[in-house]
């Protein structure tokens, strides 16, 4: 167990050096390259809760997904440190106004939550021990089923954020050529080729 | 608990070994290998002429959308994995919640398929 | 004193020694893909290729590498000089993490993990950043727009990626590797082995296209298409970070050959459990399925030319995408209707 506990510690400091670095980076892809450190790490503490499918759905979705489409913007945006920079001194008053309310209620949160005692008894799904069911079976047997609406709700969700994607990004353009395969494969020799038989010292008109 | 641990050990040390012996290649490289640059040779590459100015620019937008209809289906495989190993346990309800998901991001993806999102050339 | 010996340090020195195990004949069989690749493509043109280093060439891929150890490291002046060098280690890097969860005999895996086909699929998810690391940090114009087609080819082939796992998993009911294996030990009608390529024999196929998209191979190599990007991403890299990617890349096939062997062919098991074919220890099973994978990846590159970009994402997101959709559902309404799930 003793490894368990030099693994947390090891892998909770390099998630919050991961997020200072977040923050504190200048470049914009360097953070993004922090961010994703602060993922993996976040991935090792969550297998040592004996979570591991979200361990592996979380690199899968947010390393292998989401942090791809942020690498994608800020490696792509041309962003200029410089120009951003200016302003800074006009809207650092503000920044710090908004920060401070966000953490004084961040801290009042935390200070006045209290946990019945009896609450993790009274879930209706408690969590089953890893070792006599795999945790992604214990959430297939509920998630389907007990939670129908909740994850019809999320595919609704999902066809919302594909629709939007497109209807943000996509607009047509205008004189390019496409391929249509169709048309090629209906192409026939008749329509493009006339054989015609030359006589000799005649030439075609 | 600690029988799950003992499973993920090996990895934590296979990954070290992994980036470790990466490190040591490349770092082996830079001892051994001569070094003298020269503006020439550092200079990046292009077709007989300097490079122009800086490559990160603005890029085609539909790189973005892929991307973003990556996330979306991605996520979806995150709905399945669960579902692939229980569907025994959950029957013919829990298939039919599933099938019912899919076909709501099948619209999507006929929406996007009829407007023209995938067409690249 | 004594306890902290045997119960710490003997444990990780024999987790080590296990993982050495695995890394040695995976390096050693890097090498000589490389050797066998330019051997049977010539072969394939009527040539000779490689036959002067050693007995046939045999130390020819030994040469290389020692050449490529002493040649300089050029570092390009608009580079960022640290995720430069981190790019064709995390290529490497992920190349040889896959091989902890990938069991190549019965109980001859370094970790058994209950998600061990997650683990694989996360991995192969993460290959995109080598790429887009490489292509960002050398800032130039070719090395970004071949990690740019890279990067969007990689993302698209790894959703019917996803979608085909699912439908070889809901047969085989587990996201265990070695039980995916175990359960294509039992004959389909009795006479057939019951790997999985027999029922999802389109979807092995589809698989197998995907995967040569996926680490970027023939036809599908676009991000370091010669004719028209240099070398892709690859372009300012020389030196051993070079031979990282090079050796990564070829890494990354070995591996995703040993990922089919395990979803469709069966994994370690012989074709028949009778006499002569069942006492071939497995490991040597699992080798030549995978030589046979490799072997067709290579025979692919002698035969096909390359797929123009447009091509390649209406074959990604417009045929097998749906494709491999609807393959899932057939599968799962069948397995339920018919009630013949496992578990």
């Amino acid at each position: 167990m003793i490894a368990a506990a030099i693994a947390f510690y090891v892998f909770a400091t390099m998630a919050v050096i991961g997020g200072l670095n977040v923050i504190f980076q200048r470049n914009p892809v360097h953070s993004v390259l922090w961010l994703i450190l602060t993922f993996f790490n976040a991935a090792g503490l969550f297998v040592i809760l004996g979570a591991e499918f979200v361990a592996m759905i979380l690199v899968v979705v947010y390393v292998g997904a989401v942090a791809v489409l942020f690498l994608f913007v800020v490696m792509m945006l041309d962003i200029n440190i410089t120009v951003i920079r200016e302003g800074i001194h006009k809207y650092v008053w503000a920044g710090l106004l908004v920060g401070g309310v966000l953490l004084a209620e961040l801290v009042t949160v935390f200070t006045s939550w209290v946990m019945f005692d009896d609450a993790a008894s009274l879930s209706t799904a408690p969590t089953p021990d890893p070792n006599v069911i795999t945790n992604t079976e214990a959430l297939g047997n509920i998630l389907y089923t007990d939670y129908v609406y909740l994850f019809q709700a999320a595919g609704i969700i999902l066809l919302v954020a594909m629709i939007g994607s497109i209807v943000l990004t996509y607009r047509t353009r205008t004189g390019v050529r496409k391929q249509v395969i169709a048309d090629q494969v209906a192409r026939r020799p008749s329509d493009t080729l006339e054989m015609v038989k030359v006589e000799s010292g005649k030439g075609l008109q | 608990m600690e029988e799950l641990l003992t499973e993920y050990l090996p990895i934590l040390i296979f990954i070290g070994i992994a980036f470790g012996l990466a490190f040591a290649i490349v770092a082996a490289s830079l001892l051994v290998a001569p070094s003298n640059p020269d503006p020439e040779k550092t200079s990046t590459y292009e077709c007989g002429f300097e490079a122009f100015d800086d490559t990160r620019s603005k890029f085609d937008v539909r790189f973005y959308l892929v991307a973003i209809l990556f996330i979306i289906f991605d996520l979806e495989v995150a709905f399945l994995f669960p579902w692939a190993v229980s569907l025994s346990g959950i029957g013919i309800f829990g298939f039919w919640s599933m099938m019912i998901f899919l076909g709501v991001l099948t619209i999507g993806f006929i929406y996007e398929w009829r407007k023209g999102a995938l067409e690249w050339e | 004193m004594v306890e902290f010996w045997t119960a710490y340090v003997w444990p990780v020195l024999w987790i080590i020694i296990q993982i050495l195990m695995f890394l040695v004949p995976v390096l050693i069989g890097v090498a000589y893909l490389t050797y066998a690749e330019r051997k049977i493509i010539s072969a394939m043109q009527m040539r000779i290729g490689p036959n002067v280093v050693g007995w046939f060439g045999l130390l020819q891929p030994i040469a290389d590498a020692v050449k490529l150890l002493t040649k300089e490291t050029v570092l390009p002046t608009g580079a960022s000089p640290v995720v430069f060098f981190l790019a064709p280690m995390v290529t490497f890097g992920l190349a040889m993490m896959a091989w902890a969860v990938i069991p190549v005999g019965d109980g001859w895996v370094i970790s058994n993990l209950n998600v061990g086909i997650l683990y694989l699929f996360a991995i192969s998810s993460l290959g995109v950043y080598g790429v887009v690391m490489a292509g960002w940090a050398s800032n130039s114009r070719y090395a970004f727009l071949g990690a740019m087609r890279s990067a969007a080819q990689m993302v698209s082939y790894e959703v019917s990626i996803g979608f085909i796992m699912i439908s070889v998993l809901i047969t085989a009911g587990t996201l265990n590797l070695t039980e995916l294996v175990l359960a294509q030990s039992e004959p389909l009608f009795g006479v057939l082995p019951g790997w999985y390529f027999i029922p999802h024999f389109p979807m092995f196929i589809v698989f197998f296209i995907s995967v040569l998209a996926e680490t970027n191979r023939h036809p599908f190599d676009l991000p370091e298409a010669e004719s028209e990007l240099v070398a892709g991403f690859m372009t300012e890299y020389s030196s051993m970070s070079f031979a990282l990617f090079f050796l990564g890349e070829y890494a990354n096939m070995i591996m995703m050959s040993a990922l089919i062997t395990i979803l469709f062919l069966g994994g370690w098991l012989a074709p028949y459990d009778v006499a002569p074919l069942n006492m071939i220890p497995g490991v040597v099973w699992f080798a030549l399925k995978i030589a046979m994978c490799l072997f067709v990846f290579i025979w692919t590159r002698a035969t096909f030319p390359r797929y123009r970009y447009d091509q390649l994402m209406r074959l990604g997101w417009k045929i097998f995408l749906p494709f491999s959709l609807i393959w899932l559902a057939l599968t799962a309404g069948f397995l339920v209707y018919a009630d013949a799930l496992p578990g």
